[in-house]
């Protein structure tokens, strides 16, 4: 008998979850037969299926790293307030599915009342892309979720309404891996000085032919420091990019002062219009000043309401740019635009100016 | 907001305290909640995770560290988060995540949500993210004992651990079929098909590095599969765009005919598009690439046509260490509708994870790997045929060896021959 109860409970492969089961009945019948779409207002999505059928989307940002009590909230106004079926997007966005259009309404109401603001459709800015930072990862120079919800707390208007040129992804990351990807604007930690090696731990710690091969410039090389066998690092060649920092914990690249924070432009995954494109370099040493990083939220504010004011209806901040010219970004910002905006990494020469047409 | 919780041994935590105000939903509201519901195993807990980040917010550091935590049968999915400050917050000194494979395309019903919430407060902190980057569920906080017996709880309602590490990682598919007329493909389908077919890569990691697959149902690309899958899926159509010309007279009616033509016309990357005198589109289709711009300004007039399918791009990633990648057009359309086209969609996936586990050193992304090697090398090793969609344009180097340029050329004309067969048939 207590051999069974004893015997270790092997996983049950199941992979990923068939979604079928937890869609809204109307998606699941009208599954590859939709037939268009419009925005009856922010934050709401009507779709119109090739049956006749229609369904109403609500939705409503989140902090994404939600406690029980606020997913079971959501789930209460679910269930009284919509039908019982959601789903989240890729911006951690909740959206509620309902069947009838006066249920919009109350649902909206309800959400609102409760703190969860209903927007981020069409031309708005969306919740912003989330990576861990100090609440959980093992390598971060700062906190996404306090970076995030203070944009947020900024850009508030700009997620319940749709008054932008065109949609604006805005997107964090705690460390150059830069795991939040790529955005209209990214806000990214950037290191700015070579790591910090304890030499005591190197040895025991980190597997070192691995380390030495991670780095990009070929900075690191094996060494006996004090009689016990480390790495160093030719702190010349070092671009402080932090990617021995991962394999090798004692080779510490963050500091209360030294991890800074650059703000990138003009990143887009959509292939609409133009094709996907990178975001570029807009400023660099930024303090990392929790709670709040006022000097980042400053910029953000300020390159958001410069391209809501500057560019034209459907032209994404990549796209605004590369018609008013760098020139005039840089001008109408108020940033400056250094040396090191020159590219110099891998296929650098692509990023240059081969022509005459210049900006005035 | 004022702070009683030096009287309950409650850690003070003035810099996070700031980010309850604003109006955006505040995440350390949450993680107060957590800590001040007295009753669960989890608050002391969650009180030491509090104290360990206002920490952080002082020194502007982190304070965790990895290490190797699995549950049975498995050697991916958790991410291990051990305090190096546990000393000061002794009851978040383990403070591990489980990634968890939502279903495809984020649908949950509440009755799902509520079960997942029961579960967690059980075995872990009662803080889970809705995603992670990666697209996996993130439940975050549990010990090395609870890791164990929150799998199995989760699994036991149907849900399995993601990837993390050198292997196989979580998908993500869009909303597509199931609430959005732009889909192009069942994404649903694909994302199941590929990902459960080769789940013994994400479990039991053995490859060089990651491995990411992305599926989005045309070409807005919503879940970002070129810049950030390894192996991207894009739907797409061969025919022509379907066009309502009365909902475009409609539409022109509604916003101008000087705006449409600034939105529209003018915008569309190959000028594929031009407004006629009777208000009605007419559209290069041969010149059109697919890029949706005109199809997302004019929902009810324009939509994908008939003739649907994928294309796939091979190599996206960030940063490390060659430099950003996005994914090369390696398929440009492949039929995704049969069960034939699905088990097509299934091998050629086998065939280019077995060439990645077979010839990227170690960690090296494929994309990396694609440009060490070259492409033609790689589209040899996958048994894909050059395309000219697969360049922006042809080389411009002169430095290669061409001694049997005519023999490629005449496998070019065979294949022209055969396609214009087929197509006569």
């Amino acid at each position: 008998m207590n051999t069974q109860a004893e015997k270790p409970r092997m996983p049950d492969e199941v992979g990923v979850p068939d979604p079928f089961p937890y869609m809204h009945p109307l998606m699941r019948s009208n599954y590859g037969n939709w037939a268009w779409h419009d925005r009856p207002r922010p934050g709401v999505l009507h779709h119109v299926s090739k049956s006749g059928d229609e369904i109403w989307t609500v939705r409503a940002g989140t902090q994404r790293q939600m406690d029980v009590f606020t997913i079971r909230k959501l789930c209460d106004i679910g269930d009284q307030f919509a039908e019982g079926h959601v789903r989240f997007t890729t911006r951690s966005n909740i959206e509620y599915m309902v069947s009838k259009e006066e249920m919009v309404a109350p649902l909206v109401a309800k959400l609102e009342g409760e703190g969860f603001p209903v927007g981020g459709t069409g031309a708005s800015v969306s919740m912003i892309s989330h990576t861990q930072g100090w609440l959980h990862c093992d390598i971060p120079g700062t906190d996404a979720s306090g970076v995030v919800k203070s944009l947020m707390d900024v850009l508030y208007d700009e997620f319940v309404q749709e008054k932008m040129p065109n949609r604006v992804r805005i997107t964090t990351s705690c460390c150059q891996i830069n795991c939040g990807g790529q955005g209209d604007i990214a806000v990214n930690v950037q290191y700015t000085k070579p790591p910090r090696i304890n030499h005591d731990l190197v040895a025991n710690v980190c597997e070192r032919p691995a380390v030495v091969a991670r780095c990009p410039v070929a900075a690191i090389r094996p060494a006996m420091v004090n009689g016990k066998p480390s790495l160093e690092v030719d702190e010349k060649k070092c671009v402080a990019c932090g990617a021995c920092y991962p394999p090798c914990p004692p080779m510490q690249i963050n500091g209360k002062e030294e991890t800074r924070i650059a703000i990138w432009v003009g990143g887009k995954h959509s292939n609409a219009r133009s094709k996907p494109t990178f975001h570029k370099l807009a400023v660099a040493n930024l303090p990392n000043n929790p709670p709040h990083w006022p000097e980042v939220a400053a910029i953000v504010r300020k390159i958001v309401s410069t391209y809501k004011k500057d560019a034209k209806h459907w032209e994404r901040m990549g796209e605004w740019i590369e018609r008013i010219g760098w020139n005039r970004f840089f001008e109408k910002t108020g940033m400056a635009f250094t040396k090191h905006h020159l590219d110099t990494w891998t296929g650098a020469r692509k990023t240059m100016n081969m022509s005459a047409h210049v900006h005035f | 907001m004022k702070d009683e919780s030096t009287d309950k041994g409650q850690h003070n935590t003035p810099m996070l305290d700031e980010l309850e105000g604003g109006k955006w939903p505040s995440f350390v509201t949450g993680l107060k909640r957590l800590r001040d519901n007295q009753d669960a195993k989890y608050a002391p807990m969650m009180n030491d995770l509090l104290g360990q980040l206002e920490h952080s917010y002082e020194e502007r550091l982190g304070f965790w560290k990895g290490g190797t935590v699995s549950v049975l049968g498995y050697g991916g999915g958790i991410i291990p988060r051990f305090s190096e400050v546990a000393d000061k917050f002794p009851a978040s000194k383990e403070f591990h995540t489980l990634r968890v494979m939502p279903p495809a395309g984020f649908h949950y019903s509440t009755d799902l949500l509520r079960q997942m919430c029961d579960i967690w407060e059980e075995h872990g902190s009662g803080l889970i993210a809705f995603h992670g980057q990666s697209g996996d569920i993130m439940f975050q906080g549990t010990t090395t004992e609870g890791t164990q017996k929150a799998f199995d709880a989760l699994n036991e309602i149907g849900f399995d651990l993601g990837g993390a590490g050198p292997a196989l990682r979580t998908a993500m598919s869009c909303v597509g079929h199931a609430r959005c007329e732009q889909s192009c493909y069942d994404e649903v389908r694909a994302h199941r098909t590929m990902i459960n077919a080769f789940l013994d890569e994400m479990h039991r990691p053995s490859l060089p590095y990651k491995f990411k697959f992305k599926f989005s149902g045309c070409g807005n690309d919503c879940v970002n599969a070129i810049h950030r899958a390894d192996f991207a899926v894009i739907g797409t159509w061969r025919d022509d765009i379907k066009i309502d010309q009365e909902k475009v007279k409609e539409h022109v009616a509604e916003v101008g005919r000087k705006y449409t033509i600034d939105t529209v016309v003018s915008m569309c990357p190959t000028r594929a598009i031009s407004l006629n005198d009777d208000d009605t589109l007419e559209i290069d289709n041969q010149s059109c690439v697919r890029c949706m711009h005109c199809i997302n300004v004019m929902t009810k007039a324009l939509s994908p046509g008939d003739d649907k399918g994928v294309s796939i791009l091979i190599g996206g990633k960030r940063s490390l260490k060659v430099g950003d990648l996005m994914g090369t057009m390696i398929v440009p359309f492949m039929k995704l509708e049969s069960d034939e086209d699905f088990e097509k969609l299934e091998e050629f996936g086998e065939t280019v994870i077995e060439f990645f586990a077979e010839n990227a050193l170690e960690h090296e992304r494929i994309g990396e790997t694609i440009d060490r090697i070259g492409l033609p090398a790689f589209i040899e090793a996958v048994g894909v045929d050059p395309d000219p969609n697969m360049v922006n344009h042809p080389r411009t180097s002169s430095y290669v060896r061409t001694d049997d340029f005519d023999e490629e050329a005449e496998k070019w004309f065979a294949r022209k021959a055969a396609e214009a067969q087929i197509s006569a048939e």
